[in-house]
């Protein structure tokens, strides 16, 4: 099931599709083809945020840091845990004690050595709630005690054994002290940071201290483009060999030169719901919206027909965890949602508003869908745009929003990921999600050991999340990524992230 | 420069500006009670060229391009007027007071609006959204209406100031007529051939100042969405749907055009004068 | 001629107006900055605890309070950031946590790149299209001609851009929409911000040509023009002689209000054409509420406006010493 899907995910479309325009010329003349070993990355989103992987939630931000930083142990494409700032590592019968070795000679892009001590005060730093702009991991707290009995063994004594534990060691390892992680981070992964220049650039180089295999690129150049607009623009210019994430307008734009490639975003896109404030502290009123949306009609309208609907917090590259049946609780019914708007005291329906990040087109055009089909069942959406850092600070963290449509991603590879933010005390429960019969699931969840027991809280949560309609769950949203016709390696990952570690210029 | 110009082609431009002006706000005015298909209606064929069915073709969702931009329209003209009231009203009054009286106050006042007024009203606006909070139609209206101010004050205080020793002013005075009945009623209606020219540069300017600030996002937004918007986002479908930025412009611009063809014919068309 | 003796005889003069002025610019300065620090320090009070989030108390709100200084008395805060502008501690971005100095000394001389270009363009293209203009007053194409200076008039800089970029970009491929190349390559920088002075040049400049067109056709109809022209001196030779020099004055101060007119397209062109200066800095900061930031950029450009401004007064008082004694002419009507 799980290989399967990812196979989707990782199919490539590699038929051409037809330039359009002028676009189909040689690139502009300040815009030579690029030597062997460089590449430039277009990205929609300006990295205006910290650099320090601890405190950044901005997935454009992770998805560039994620070749600069590693954490003891790192993803795979294949989804799986494999070793990286730790060489090794073994679990004590009584599933509470890690012992972790740190890879010999492996080294900070300063060159100074990766010492077990950096490895504790990053794990440290993470765990602690009152650590000012840390976006703290809850899941951390379950650390007992960390021991470093030498600078190259790590001993960390859980207070509860914890079955996902290891996904969140993924977090990245930070020179211990280090002052100005937030403009010139410091990391272990096979990219060392060099410049960012706002709203134009983001320069990372190879790092030949790199203690796997070398990269085939020496110098890679994210090229910001802010304004949705001229991101086709840049494309079909030549500016770029590379640009993640394009809606399918524009790859149906793309020049000749250029492949789109296809997989997942691997996200949850959905009309994130206010659940505090009226009337969406209804669930009658928020079931209503999910009879009154039309996911079909929506991927036709605004994504050609492409993305994967569901219908929880959760995406197909998660499998096990995925419960495929929830995508279809709430058919398309407008007469169902009227009547339940009715029920709830709205007969007329209501005046509600739509808040969405600006620079990013996808939400937007979601968001008009939305608004669209809302009409049809008598409430009437206003659509906010606003920037990325006032989506963050009002939405995300002030939680003083009504509605929102954004995708929500997974910083690792496991389930709680994505379900522990709707638990009602969470710091990030954005949407102020209050459900008791939630919160045991989880706390149940958090002391199974058993993997199999583990995985059917966790789908019991999600359908928990379903029924109470949390949110007006839309899909994961069809990834296109437009490359450069001889740029190989690239993969997809099951979270939100670009390895430019494996791509490599054909001859 | 008046003088320069021959009466007969004054016309000319009056009547080429009312007709154009007539035309644009007509359908605009339409627009806001009746256009060809509901201006948020999805589904028609997308990013269909224009045709009978539709004037300037479909966008990516199949909306009819026409109807958005007709109802657009209204939106900028709606906030331009109110923009342009506000500007008119608290201009005119500050520069009715201070040009009157005179004094300290005018001095101190015209000095503020002369440093005022040599800085770029956009950025003066921007700065003034940025306080009060952007996002909101009712922050971009009071942003814009208060950087027209000291426009309308100018105009309307060197009228003034000259009407108060006129003989019909001194007369109304000796006949012991109120202050503010000589500043409503004798006065105002003989600064008009200063006015109406400054209100038809202002409205412009208005329109304009919307749009930009739409279209840099921090204007209005959609489904409420202003001429700027609708540009901002047919830039980016440029290559597919070019009539959709071109039949925006264009309207725009027909607006802006016959307004300020209006003011030509009146005497002082568009430009800043000197 | 009578000019140079007037300034002969006045030399010493000179040098008090210039004073004068410098001390009006700096007074200009002065109010300017101040007004912006304490507005925006006003709000940005509270951003300072909104950072935070919701996790945050307010023991460590007032930390970091004192850890951006807010505790100290306004007027402190207004004198250390002032001389900021010199020492380039202008305090650190609330969202890119970097100092706003450092962030903006590259997109200052990109913005100032523009306005420079755009200002020779105004310049350039106005005197000769204004002479031709005064020419085709009253003759059969002075309706048709009038009437194609309000159109460019009305034809806002950001649809220009959009068209401009469109040719000249993707058909053309001069310049690549989006991506400037950075001022370290000047020939291609030079010609991706072309394009985007273009845009902000044709409405000023049929402005312009308006105000030169009235200003040469009312000196044309003066007694010494009809003398000279009765003594057989050609009209093209009488227009550069005579009219023109009369005429420059009011136009420099007029080209001078244009710098506020140009920094104005600027932000909005910036973002058309995808360049990294100020002003795109400005509406994305003004989104972010990054306030340290939109304050440092709202007065560079007042600044930059203000001394281009002082500029031209200097200019016209070298032309024409009586201007010292009149107030300068400032802005047009409505903004």
């Amino acid at each position: 099931m799980r290989k399967k899907l990812l196979a989707l995910a990782l199919a490539l479309v590699c038929a051409a599709l037809p330039g359009c325009g002028g676009g189909t010329q040689a690139p502009a003349p300040q815009d030579p083809a690029p030597a062997s070993n460089e590449l430039r990355v277009g990205i929609a989103q300006d990295l205006d945020d910290t650099l320090d992987p601890h405190k950044t939630v901005a997935a454009g931000t992770r998805e560039v840091l994620f070749n600069v930083f590693e954490g003891l142990v790192k993803p795979s494409p294949e989804g799986e845990l494999i070793p990286a700032v730790a060489e090794s590592w073994e679990l004590s019968d009584d599933h509470l004690t890690y012992t972790f070795h740190i890879r010999q000679g492996i080294t900070f892009h300063d060159g100074s050595p990766v010492t077990a001590g950096d490895a504790a005060w990053s794990l440290l730093r993470l765990a602690d709630p009152q650590e000012a702009d840390v976006a703290a991991v809850a899941a951390l707290s379950a650390i007992a005690s960390v021991e470093t009995p030498d600078a190259a063994t790590l001993v960390l004594t859980l207070s509860e054994p914890s079955p996902e534990f290891l996904s969140y060691l993924t977090a990245a390892v930070l020179p211990a002290d280090y002052a100005d992680q937030d403009t010139q981070p410091i990391g272990t992964g096979p990219f060392r940071f060099v410049s960012r220049t706002a709203q134009e650039s983001v320069i990372l180089e190879r790092y030949d201290g790199y203690w796997g295999d070398l990269p085939a690129l020496e110098r890679v150049t994210y090229r910001i483009f802010e304004n949705a607009d001229s991101i086709l623009l840049g494309i079909q210019a030549g500016a770029v060999d590379l640009f993640a994430h394009l809606t399918r307008t524009q790859a149906a734009q793309l020049p000749e030169d250029f492949l789109a490639a296809e997989g997942y975003m691997n996200l949850v896109q959905a009309l994130y719901l206010n659940n505090a404030v009226e009337p969406f502290n209804d669930v009658r009123v928020r079931q209503a919206l999910c009879y009154a949306v039309d996911v079909d009609a929506l991927l036709d309208l605004a994504f050609d027909g492409y993305g994967f609907p569901i219908g929880s917090s959760m995406y197909p590259a998660f499998g096990k965890y995925y419960d495929p049946s929830l995508a279809d609780l709430y058919p398309h019914d407008t007469e169902k949602a009227k009547a339940l708007l009715a029920e709830a005291g709205y007969p007329d329906g209501f005046s509600m508003t739509i808040t969405v990040p600006s620079n990013y087109q996808p939400h937007v055009d979601t968001a008009q869908v939305l608004a669209a089909q809302l009409e049809e069942v008598g409430v009437q959406a206003e659509i906010v745009p606003v920037e990325w850092g006032a989506w963050l600070e009002d939405v995300y963290q002030g939680r003083n929003f009504e509605s929102t449509v954004i995708g929500v991603d997974a910083a690792n590879m496991t389930a709680r990921a994505l379900l522990e933010r709707f638990v009602s005390t969470a710091g990030n429960n954005f949407i102020n999600y209050h459900s008791a019969a939630y919160d045991a699931l989880f706390a149940a969840a958090q002391s199974a050991y058993d993997d199999a027991e583990q995985t059917a809280i966790y789908r019991e949560m999600e359908r928990n999340l379903a029924e109470n309609a949390a949110n007006v769950y839309l899909q994961d949203m069809a990834d296109l990524v437009a490359v450069r016709k001889g740029l190989q390696g690239l993969q997809f990952y099951p979270i939100y992230a670009l390895d430019l570690s494996t791509l490599y210029w054909a001859e | 420069m008046k003088q320069g110009m021959k009466y007969g082609m004054k016309n000319q431009f009056l009547l080429a500006g009312l007709f154009l002006s007539g035309i644009v706000f007509a359908g605009i005015a339409l627009g806001a009670v009746w256009t060809p298909y509901p201006p948020a209606a999805m589904g028609a064929g997308k990013f269909l060229p224009p045709s009978a069915a539709h004037l300037f073709g479909t966008d990516q969702f199949g909306r009819d391009i026409f109807s958005r931009v007709l109802r657009g329209a209204g939106t900028t003209l709606s906030i331009a007027l109110a923009v342009t009231a506000m500007g008119a009203l608290g201009g005119v009054a500050l520069g009715a007071v201070t040009g009157y009286f005179g004094g300290w106050a005018d001095t101190a006042l015209m000095r503020l609006g002369d440093a005022l007024t040599a800085f770029p009203s956009l950025l003066l606006a921007l700065t003034a959204v940025s306080l009060l909070g952007p996002g909101s139609k009712s922050s971009l209206i009071l942003s814009l209406g208060l950087v027209f101010i000291p426009g309308f004050a100018r105009v309307s205080r060197t009228a003034y100031a000259a009407a108060r020793e006129a003989n019909y002013v001194k007369s109304a005075r000796l006949m012991g007529v109120g202050r503010g009945r000589i500043l409503l009623i004798h006065i105002l209606p003989n600064t008009a051939p200063a006015l109406l020219p400054a209100l038809t540069i202002g409205f412009n300017n208005a329109v304009l100042a919307e749009a930009s600030m739409s279209y840099l996002g921090i204007g209005v937004s959609p489904p409420e969405a202003s001429l700027g918007y609708l540009l901002s986002e047919a830039q980016g479908m440029f290559s597919l749907a070019p009539w959709y930025a071109l039949g925006t412009g264009f309207l725009m611009v027909a607006m802006v055009f016959g307004v300020g063809l209006i003011g030509e014919g009146l005497g002082k068309g568009g430009a800043a004068e000197c | 001629m009578r000019i140079h003796l007037i300034k002969a005889r006045e030399g010493g003069r000179a040098g008090g107006y210039v004073l004068r002025r410098l001390g009006a610019l700096l007074v200009t300065m002065l109010a300017v900055s101040f007004l912006a620090f304490g507005a925006f320090s006003a709000i940005s009070g509270s951003a300072a605890s909104l950072r935070l989030g919701t996790q945050g108390t307010s023991e460590q709100a007032a930390a970091l309070e004192a850890e951006m200084g807010l505790d100290r008395p306004l007027l402190a805060r207004y004198g250390s950031w002032l001389l900021g502008f010199f020492t380039g501690d202008l305090g650190t971005s609330l969202s890119y946590r970097q100092g706003v100095g450092e962030l903006l000394a590259g997109k200052a001389a990109v913005t100032l790149a523009l306005s420079g270009l755009s200002f020779a363009l105004i310049a350039a293209l106005s005197l000769p299209l204004g002479l031709l203009s005064a020419r085709l007053e009253g003759g059969p194409l002075d309706g048709l001609h009038t009437a194609f200076n309000q159109f460019c008039m009305a034809v806002p800089p950001f649809f220009t851009g959009i068209l401009l970029s469109y040719v000249f970009g993707i058909a053309l491929k001069l310049f690549t929409p989006g991506a400037f190349p950075g001022l370290d390559h000047p020939r291609q920088a030079a010609r991706h911000l072309f394009f985007a002075a273009l845009s902000i040049a044709i409405p000023r400049t049929a402005m312009t040509v308006r105000m030169l067109r009235g200003v040469i056709t009312s000196e044309l109809r003066r007694d010494y023009v009809r003398t000279a022209l009765s003594r057989g001196q050609g009209r093209g030779a009488v227009l550069r002689r005579h009219v023109l020099r009369n005429a420059l004055p009011p136009v420099v101060s007029f080209l001078a209000q244009t710098m506020a007119e140009i920094v104005a397209g600027g932000i909005v062109v910036e973002q058309v054409f995808g360049i990294p200066g100020l002003g795109r800095m400005l509406v994305a900061s003004i989104g972010n509420r990054d306030y340290p930031v939109v304050q440092a950029i709202v007065v560079m450009l007042a600044f930059w406006v203000a001394l281009a401004g002082t500029a031209a007064d200097l200019v016209n008082a070298r032309i024409d010493p009586r201007l010292r004694f009149s107030q300068a002419e400032t802005g047009g009507p409505a903004a």
